[in-house]
């Protein structure tokens, strides 16, 4: 009897604990959209603070879609990550092929220098790379594809999602390749048609955090954004705390709305968070 | 035949070859090469002057303090980051209901944008903010979380540690669950419970990973930068510039491309201590050295 109080107290504990702890996570992010549900006749500076607003009102989220067209900002992070994804699923797959199942002349030189990217943080080469996508036309100075692709090619591949998808392929044994080299495949067959299937569930992995990561990238696209029309989420959520600063309920209906979008997104796919597969997608 | 498997092989590894030539490997020998002209006087006609770029910024008292400011951000999120997060691993990991409520609440930040997070905490320290009331309720004097400045490096990595703590807990997450159930019960046996249990048994297991993501999250405090950028700008009085910030001054701002890039390229050998330990000793299974 005396260990099951124990537990129990232990349970209670934990819990006190960890309840503790959610509700600091999400404070902020109450805090903002109790402020963004506050009328106009509504003090937010008011002593002592008042959680639950007295004069709720949708009226800041009407006002701040009236005012900045963050509908257009969704669409353009939604446009830049998903490309972003897809691109690196291809080029990540592609390459990391024969890193794991050919022998080449060169492989370790390929597969050092793959490596070497690890080390080098992009905010110590951004200059040249910016200086590369002026003389490259990709920025949204001259069309809008353009300002899309100077966003989206930077991040296009990247070591990470390379040695992913290659510790995938490592996994798969070498036999079932060998019986459809048998049967006459070629490396092309073998890749799209049987390696490729079996790693779907990396590929997901590699595709949700790289949405994930593009989605909320801001310095990037704040050093080559110039056009209010492109701006993505992040870069046009900045610009609008800049802009409305005396007045943070819109403000804070701006941040709420942005960021509904890749909250739904996580919550959707939550067993791909939480289910501690994870480790593979560390990112330095 | 030979050539034939080979060129099989570059066919596959072009695509991606292409893109890091073009937005990597020539971009980082390009900042290594500017760092070598000034281009303070004339944008247009950089002269070579060698290291001296490098000499300038050993004399500049801004970049000296931008590294120590650096470093002090280091150490006040990084321990935070390796603690906190395995504690809160432990607890989720133990035998409770509603596990999976707690990892997603705890995750959240983690996906939210660094601006948005950054924004709702300007919020909260906002001179008569939230934060301001409580402690006003404890009978303290009202802070300048953002303005004073010997407080807005720890405001400033509050922010970091907020979004962190969640990833690296789903990383410790996965690393328990590799742990051995008969060596809790052996130490249970031995007499060892609880805490004690945990700190016998656990932590030594997961060693690698403790390390790993002291490595990780010292790495992307070295690089911090959009907190930075949203709450502060580099103030009050330069007290929460870091590296990052001065190479984007430095480039965007005074167009002193030499410069920038002298800065770029030694906190690219600082970084790149902590990258080699990373890879050749934490990480060797994972790219199978």
């Amino acid at each position: 009897m005396n260990k099951l109080k124990k537990i129990k107290f232990k349970n209670i504990l934990i819990h006190s604990i960890l309840i503790f702890i959610c509700i600091l996570s999400l404070i902020p992010f109450l805090w903002l959209l109790s402020t963004a549900l506050k009328g106009r006749s509504e003090n937010i500076f008011a002593y002592p603070p008042v959680f639950i607003p007295k004069n709720f009102t949708f009226e800041n989220f009407r006002e701040v879609l009236k005012l900045v067209p963050i509908v257009k900002y969704v669409l353009n992070s939604f446009i830049v990550a998903s490309s972003t994804v897809i691109l690196n699923v291809i080029l990540s797959a592609l390459a990391a092929y024969p890193l794991a199942r050919m022998n080449f002349k060169g492989k370790k030189i390929v597969f050092f220098a793959i490596l070497a990217t690890i080390m080098v943080p992009f905010q110590t080469i951004m200059l040249p790379v910016y200086i590369i996508t002026l003389k490259l036309h990709l920025v949204d100075s001259y069309s809008a594809l353009a300002g899309y692709l100077g966003l989206i090619m930077p991040f296009c591949v990247n070591a990470f999602g390379i040695f992913l998808v290659r510790q995938a392929f490592l996994t798969i044994p070498k036999e079932i390749e060998e019986s459809a080299v048998i049967d006459g495949c070629n490396s092309f067959q073998i890749f799209f048609k049987l390696l490729l299937p079996m790693i779907k569930p990396t590929l997901a992995l590699l595709a949700i955090f790289t949405f994930i990561g593009s989605w909320g990238e801001f310095l990037w696209p704040s050093i080559v954004l110039t056009d209010e029309k492109l701006f993505t989420l992040p870069v046009g959520i900045n610009n609008l705390s800049s802009a409305f600063s005396a007045d943070y309920r819109l403000v804070a209906a701006g941040s709420i709305v942005s960021i509904i979008p890749i909250v739904l997104f996580f919550l959707l796919l939550q067993k791909y968070f939480i289910q501690g597969q994870t480790e593979g997608a560390v990112k330095g | 035949m030979d050539w034939k498997k080979n060129l099989g092989a570059y066919l596959f590894l072009i695509p991606a070859f292409v893109v890091l030539l073009v937005f990597f490997f020539v971009p980082f020998f390009q900042t290594v090469y500017l760092s070598f002209f000034d281009y303070s006087k004339d944008i247009y006609n950089p002269s070579f002057v060698l290291f001296n770029n490098y000499m300038e910024l050993i004399k500049s008292p801004l970049f000296i303090k931008t590294i120590l400011n650096t470093f002090y951000f280091l150490i006040l999120c990084v321990p935070f980051l390796v603690i906190f997060p395995l504690f809160l691993a432990i607890l989720i990991n133990q035998n409770i209901k509603c596990k999976n409520i707690y990892k997603i609440i705890i995750y959240l930040p983690v996906i939210i944008s660094i601006v948005v997070v950054a924004i709702a905490f300007k919020w909260l320290y906002a001179p008569e903010g939230l934060l301001n009331f409580f402690i006003q309720e404890l009978n303290f004097k009202p802070l300048g979380f953002l303005t004073d400045p010997k407080i807005a490096m720890i405001s400033t990595a509050i922010v970091t540690i907020f979004k962190g703590v969640g990833y690296y807990m789903m990383i410790y997450l996965s690393a328990l669950m590799s742990v051995p159930k008969e060596l809790y019960e052996a130490a249970e046996v031995d007499g060892a419970v609880g805490f004690k249990k945990h700190m016998l048994v656990t932590v030594p297991h997961i060693m690698p990973m403790i390390a790993l993501v002291s490595t990780i999250s010292s790495i992307s405090a070295l690089k911090v930068f959009v907190e930075i950028y949203v709450m502060t700008r580099g103030g009050p009085l330069d007290s929460t510039k870091t590296i990052v910030y001065y190479i984007y001054e430095k480039a965007f701002e005074n167009l002193d491309l030499g410069l920038a890039s002298a800065g770029a390229v030694v906190l690219l050998f600082i970084v790149m201590g902590f990258s080699i330990i990373n890879i050749f000793v934490f990480e060797r299974d994972k790219y199978k050295i």
